[in-house]
C-alpha cells in the first residue's frame, strides 16, 4: 500500500518543502529587518526541514525508478525494466524534471550546510543568508511543482514498459557529471546570498568575504570538476574525439566558471586589503546569475545544442521570470545599497592588488566574449537579421590570445607582494624563470618529432611562465622559512595555478599534434597512423542486453614493437529507441590516447573507421582536477579552521 | 549621485539582455504552429492497412471533422497514446490513422494488441504521406475539418489532459 | 591632481581602453567567423557567397546519397522541396544522417553551385528538425498543396 503511494508521498514532500521554504525566506528576513531574534531563529530549523523533505522527494523518485513504476510518466519516458539498476538511478537526473529535482536538492543541501557550519555567524547575517537562499528555493520549488512535476502519473493506462533512457546517457560519465556540475552551479548561490545579505545589512566590510570564501572555493572546485567530466564524457561518448565544442550548453557552464574564477581572486583582495568591495559584490551576483542564465539557456531551448533538454515554452517563460526577478532584484539592491564612496586604497602598479585587478578584468572580458558569442545568434534572430551560428573559430580567435595575456600576468601574481613592490626585486625574481620558460618553450616542440609549431610553443611558454616563477618562489621560501611553514592556502594557490598550466599544455599539444585518419577498412586491411599499425582482424555482430552491435576487432602494434594489443570499437543500435550509438575503443595513456571509432557501414563488408592519435589529451582533465584540488586545499587552511573551533566535529570533512 | 547611476549600469545591461531572451523564447520553433495550418490536407493516393486492395485519397477526409493520427508499431509513445485515442473514438469523433514507416504485419499486430480507434488506416510504409505532412516523428495528430483543411496540429504524445483541454475543444470549434 | 586621483584616472583609462580593444576584437572575430544560413532556394537565387564558409540545410533527398566505391567520398542532395542543392563530402557521416531527414551542412559553395562540405550535422535525436531547416521549409512555402506543383 505504502509502496504504491511512493510518488504521492514524494509530491506531498515537495509541497511541504515549498511551504517550509516560504517560512525560511519570510520569517528570518522580516526578523532581520525588524531585529526580532525569535523570527530570525526560524532560519536554521526551516532550512533543515526543507532539506529533509526535498531529500524525501528525491528518494521517492529514485524508488519509483528502481521499482519500475511505469505509472509515473517520468519513469515511463526515461527508464526501462531492462536497464541495469545503476542506470535506473542515474536516469533520475537524465531528464528535465528529475534534474530539476536534483538541482533543488543541492540548493536545499547547500542551505542546510550553511545552517550547520556557520555557528559563528552573527544571527542577523545568518538569517538573511538563509532567507535569501529560501527565496531562491521558493522559485525553483514552484517551478518544478507548476511546470515540471516529476511525479505525474499515467493513469489509468499504465504502460507495460518504459521508453528507455537515451543511450547516450547510459554511461558512467553521466552518473557523476550532472551532480558535480549542479553542485558547482548551485553552490554559487551561497556566496550570492552572502553578498546580498551584506548589502541588505549594510555591513559591507571584509567580514562577509571571509565567511563566503570557503563556500565559494568549494562550489568553484565542484564546477571545475563538473566541466572537466563533461569534456571527458563528450570525448569518449560522442565518437568524434572532440573535447570541447563551444556548444551553448558547454558555454553555459564555462560562463559561471570564468566569473567564479574572477570572484575567488577578488574575494581574496577584499578580505586581505579591503579593496574592490562593490566589485566583489557585483561579481558574486554575476556568478550566480550566470549559473541561472545557463539553466535558462539549457532548459528553454532558445539555443539549439547537442544536449539541450526537450523544450517547453511555458517552462522557458517560467525560468526567464525566475531569472528576471532574481537577477533584476539583486542588481537593484546592488545599485541602491552598494557603498557610495569607493574606498580608495593606494597601490603600486606592480603590486599583487594591481595584478589581481588585471586578472579580474581579463577574466570578465573572457566571460563577456563567451556570453556574446553564445547569445549573438539569438540577438540577430530577435532583430530579424538572419539565422547565424557562431562557430569555434570565433571563440578560439578570442579565447586563445586572452588566455596568453592572462598567463602573462598570472605568472607575476604569486611572486608579487601586496600594496607595492620594487621593480628591481620583481625583475630579480623573474628574469631567470622568464628566460628559461622562453627557451624551453621554444625548443621543446622541436624535440617532439622535430616539427615546430607556433601555437604549441606559445602554450608551453605560457605554461612554463606560470610554473617556473612559482618553483623559484618555493625554492626561495624553502631556504628562508622552510616549506613546512607555508600555509595550506598557499599550497592551494600553487596547485591551482599548476592545474591551469597542465591544462594549457594539454590544449596546446592535443589541438596541434593530433592525427586523425578516416579510412575505409574491411577485415584483413591495415593502416598506419602516427607510428602505430592498426590491423582490422575481425568484424562481428553481437547482441547486448538492450542493443544490437557490430563489433570490429583491431590488432594494434607500435612500429618496431613486437607486442600488440587489441582494440574493439562498436556501433550499437539501441532497440527501445531505434537509436544508433558509437562505442569508442580507447587506449589511454598519460602522453597519448589511441582512439578508434566505427563510422558507417559501407555495405560491402567494409566500414568507415575513424582512427585518432591524441597526444597529451589526458592533461586537459588532469589540470582540471589539480585546479579543483587547489580550491579545496585552500579551504582547509588553518585560519578557517580556527575560526570555527567552536563548531561541532564533522565539519572538517566539508572544510 | 553620478556614482549611483554607474551602479545601475549592470541592471540596465541585464534588462536589455532579458528582453532579447524573451524574444528568443517566442522565436522558439517548437511552439510555432505548423506551416500546414489552414491549408488543404495533401493530396495522396494509398492503400489501406486493413485491405491492400482498397485505395483511398483525399476525399476520405472530407465531409466530416476527422482526427488524423500518425503512428507506427515501432513507436513506444504511440502505444501509450492509444487509450486516449480510443476514448476520443468512443465520444463519437472520427479518427483516421496513418501507419507510418511500418510493415503491414506489424501494423495489424499493433492494432490487435492495443485496440483500433480508427475508422480506417492509411498505409504509408515509405513515409511518403508523412513526408508531405512534414511529420518529424510519431505520434503526431492533425485535425482536419469537413472541407479537408488542416485546423490543428499536435506534435507528440496526447495526454488524457490534452484530450480534455485541447483536443475536444478544438474538435468542437470546427464541428 | 593628487596621486590617488591620478591613479584612479589611470585605472579608468586602462579599463576603457582594454574594453575598447576587447570589443573591437570581438566584433572583428564575429564578423569573420559567423556562418550565415542559406536555404537551397536562396542558394539557387545566387544569394549565398561563393567560396566562403556558409551553412545550408534542408531534407536529404530520398535516393540521392551515393558513396564512392573505394574512398570515403559521398554525394547527396539537400532539398527544401523547391530547389535542390548538391553536396560533396569526404568523411564519416553522423549516426543519424538519413535520407528523408533534416540535415545542416557547413561548407563552401563552388562556382558550379555545389557545396563542398567540411561538416555534416545531424542531431542525436530522431525527432529533431534543425531550427533553420524548419524555417527554411516554411519560408519555401512548404505546404503539401504546392508541393506537388513545385516539384514538377
Amino acid at each position: 500500500m505504502l509502496i504504491q503511494m511512493i510518488p504521492e508521498i514524494g509530491h506531498f514532500a515537495l509541497i511541504l518543502a515549498l511551504l517550509m521554504a516560504l517560512v525560511q525566506a519570510l520569517m528570518p528576513l522580516a526578523g532581520a529587518a525588524t531585529r526580532r531574534p525569535l523570527w530570525m531563529a526560524y532560519a536554521r530549523p526551516m532550512a533543515a526541514g526543507q532539506f529533509g523533505f526535498v531529500l524525501l522527494a528525491f528518494l521517492c523518485l529514485s524508488a519509483s525508478y528502481l521499482l519500475d513504476d511505469f505509472s509515473v510518466a517520468n519513469v515511463a519516458n526515461n527508464s526501462n525494466s531492462l536497464l541495469p539498476w545503476y542506470y535506473k538511478v542515474s536516469a533520475v537526473w537524465g531528464n528535465h524534471e528529475g534534474s530539476m529535482l536534483l538541482w533543488i536538492l543541492m540548493l536545499a543541501g547547500w542551505s542546510f550546510a550553511v545552517a550547520c557550519f556557520s555557528r559563528d555567524l552573527p544571527e542577523a547575517m545568518l538569517a538573511r543568508v538563509l532567507g535569501i537562499m529560501g527565496l531562491i528555493s521558493i522559485g525553483f520549488l514552484a517551478f518544478i511543482l507548476i511546470t515540471s512535476n516529476p511525479f505525474e502519473r499515467l493513469l489509468p493506462n499504465v504502460p507495460g514498459d518504459g521508453a528507455d533512457l537515451n543511450p547516450l546517457l547510459q554511461d558512467f560519465g553521466l552518473i557523476i557529471h550532472p551532480p558535480t556540475l549542479y553542485m558547482g552551479y548551485v553552490g554559487f548561490s551561497v556566496v550570492f546570498a552572502f553578498a546580498i545579505a551584506a548589502l541588505l545589512g549594510g555591513r559591507l566590510d571584509a567580514a562577509w568575504t571571509r565567511w563566503a570564501r570557503p563556500w565559494t572555493n568549494i562550489a568553484w572546485a565542484f564546477l571545475t570538476v563538473g566541466i572537466a567530466l563533461g569534456s571527458w564524457w563528450a570525448y569518449y561518448e560522442l565518437g568524434w574525439g572532440g573535447w570541447w565544442f563551444w556548444d551553448p550548453v558547454e558555454n553555459a557552464s564555462l560562463l559561471p566558471w570564468l566569473a567564479g574564477t574572477a570572484l575567488i581572486h577578488s574575494l581574496a583582495v577584499t578580505e586581505k586589503r579591503g579593496a574592490f568591495k562593490s566589485w566583489t559584490v557585483l561579481l558574486a551576483i554575476s556568478t550566480f546569475s550566470l549559473s541561472l542564465l545557463g539553466t535558462f539557456l539549457v532548459r528553454s531551448g532558445v539555443l539549439t545544442s547537442v544536449h539541450a533538454f526537450a523544450n517547453d515554452p511555458s517552462r522557458g517563460f517560467f525560468i526567464l521570470m525566475l531569472l528576471g526577478v532574481t537577477v533584476g532584484l539583486s542588481l537593484l539592491v546592488f545599485a541602491l545599497r552598494a557603498p557610495r564612496v569607493s574606498h580608495a586604497v593606494g597601490f603600486n602598479w606592480l603590486s599583487r592588488d594591481a595584478l589581481l585587478l588585471i586578472n579580474n578584468i581579463l577574466l570578465i572580458i573572457m566571460t563577456v566574449t563567451v556570453l556574446l558569442g553564445t547569445v549573438y545568434p539569438l540577438l540577430l534572430d530577435a532583430l530579424g537579421m538572419g539565422k547565424i551560428s557562431v562557430g569555434p573559430p570565433y571563440f578560439n580567435a578570442l579565447f586563445v590570445p586572452l588566455t596568453v595575456v592572462l598567463c602573462l600576468f598570472m605568472g607575476l601574481g604569486p611572486v608579487s607582494r601586496w600594496k607595492r613592490m620594487a621593480t628591481g626585486e620583481l625583475w630579480r625574481r623573474l628574469a631567470l624563470a622568464g628566460l628559461a620558460a622562453l627557451v624551453i618553450g621554444i625548443l621543446a616542440p622541436l624535440l617532439y618529432g622535430g616539427e615546430w609549431n607556433l601555437w604549441v610553443s606559445l602554450g608551453l611558454v605560457s605554461a612554463l611562465w606560470l610554473v617556473l616563477p612559482i618553483l623559484r618562489d618555493l625554492y626561495d621560501k624553502s631556504r628562508k622559512t622552510g616549506l613546512r611553514r607555508l600555509s595550506l592556502a598557499y599550497w592551494g594557490m600553487v596547485l591551482g595555478h599548476l592545474g591551469v598550466a597542465v591544462t594549457i599544455v594539454g590544449v596546446a599539444v592535443v589541438s596541434n599534434y593530433s592525427v586523425e585518419r578516416n579510412v575505409r577498412l574491411a577485415p584483413g586491411d591495415s593502416v598506419q597512423v602516427a607510428g602505430y599499425e592498426f590491423a582490422m582482424t575481425d568484424l562481428q555482430a553481437r547482441r547486448g542486453p538492450n542493443f544490437l552491435a557490430d563489433t570490429a576487432t583491431f590488432e594494434v602494434r607500435r612500429e618496431g614493437a613486437t607486442r600488440s594489443f587489441t582494440m574493439a570499437p562498436e556501433k550499437r543500435l539501441y532497440l527501445a529507441r531505434g537509436m544508433p550509438m558509437t562505442q569508442v575503443a580507447l587506449r589511454p595513456g598519460l602522453f597519448r590516447d589511441l582512439y578508434v571509432a566505427m563510422g558507417e557501414d559501407l555495405e560491402d563488408g567494409s566500414w568507415a573507421i575513424r582512427i585518432q592519435y591524441k597526444p597529451f589529451v589526458r592533461w586537459l582533465w588532469l589540470g582540471g582536477l589539480l585546479m579543483a584540488a587547489g580550491g579545496v586545499l585552500a579551504v582547509a587552511d588553518r585560519r578557517y579552521r580556527r575560526r570555527r573551533a567552536t563548531a561541532p566535529a564533522g565539519k572538517e570533512a566539508l572544510a | 549621485m553620478k556614482r549611483r547611476l554607474i551602479l545601475l549600469v549592470p541592471l540596465l545591461g541585464f534588462l536589455v539582455l532579458s528582453i532579447f531572451l524573451y524574444r528568443g523564447l517566442s522565436l522558439d520553433p517548437a511552439q510555432r504552429d505548423s506551416a500546414l495550418l489552414a491549408r488543404d490536407f495533401p493530396a495522396f493516393e494509398a492503400s489501406t492497412l486493413e485491405d491492400p486492395e482498397r485505395r483511398v485519397d483525399r476525399s476520405l477526409l472530407e465531409g466530416q471533422v476527422t482526427l488524423v493520427n500518425v503512428w507506427g508499431e515501432w513507436c513506444p509513445t504511440c502505444k501509450q497514446e492509444m487509450p486516449q485515442l480510443l476514448d476520443l473514438a468512443e465520444r463519437g469523433i472520427r479518427l483516421v490513422g496513418i501507419d507510418y514507416k511500418d510493415t503491414r504485419e506489424q501494423g495489424l499486430e499493433f492494432l490487435e494488441e492495443f485496440g483500433n480507434p480508427f475508422e480506417v488506416n492509411i498505409f504509408d510504409p515509405e513515409g511518403e504521406l508523412g513526408f508531405e505532412l512534414g511529420v518529424y516523428g510519431a505520434p503526431e495528430t492533425f485535425l482536419v475539418d469537413r472541407d479537408g483543411i488542416i485546423r490543428y496540429h499536435h506534435t507528440g504524445y496526447i495526454t488524457p489532459q490534452d484530450v480534455r483541454e485541447v483536443i475536444l475543444p478544438e474538435v468542437q470549434k470546427w464541428q | 591632481m593628487t596621486p590617488k586621483r591620478k591613479q584612479k584616472l589611470f585605472v579608468i583609462l586602462g579599463l576603457v581602453s582594454l574594453a575598447a580593444i576587447a570589443i573591437g576584437l570581438t566584433l572583428y572575430a564575429l564578423r569573420s567567423n559567423i556562418n550565415l544560413f542559406f536555404s537551397p532556394i536562396q542558394i539557387a537565387a545566387g544569394e549565398a557567397p561563393i567560396d566562403r564558409q556558409i551553412r545550408a540545410g534542408g531534407m536529404v533527398k530520398e535516393g540521392s546519397v551515393t558513396r564512392n566505391r573505394d574512398s570515403l567520398d559521398v554525394e547527396f542532395v539537400v532539398t527544401d522541396f523547391v530547389e535542390d542543392l548538391a553536396v560533396r563530402y569526404s568523411g564519416i557521416l553522423p549516426d543519424l544522417f538519413r535520407e528523408g531527414q533534416g540535415v545542416v551542412v557547413v561548407g563552401r559553395l563552388t562556382e558550379e553551385g555545389v557545396l563542398r562540405a567540411d561538416e555534416v550535422l545531424a542531431r542525436h535525436d530522431e525527432n529533431y528538425m534543425p531550427t533553420e531547416v524548419a524555417e527554411a521549409l516554411e519560408a519555401a512555402g512548404y505546404s503539401p498543396a504546392d508541393y506537388g506543383v513545385k516539384l514538377d
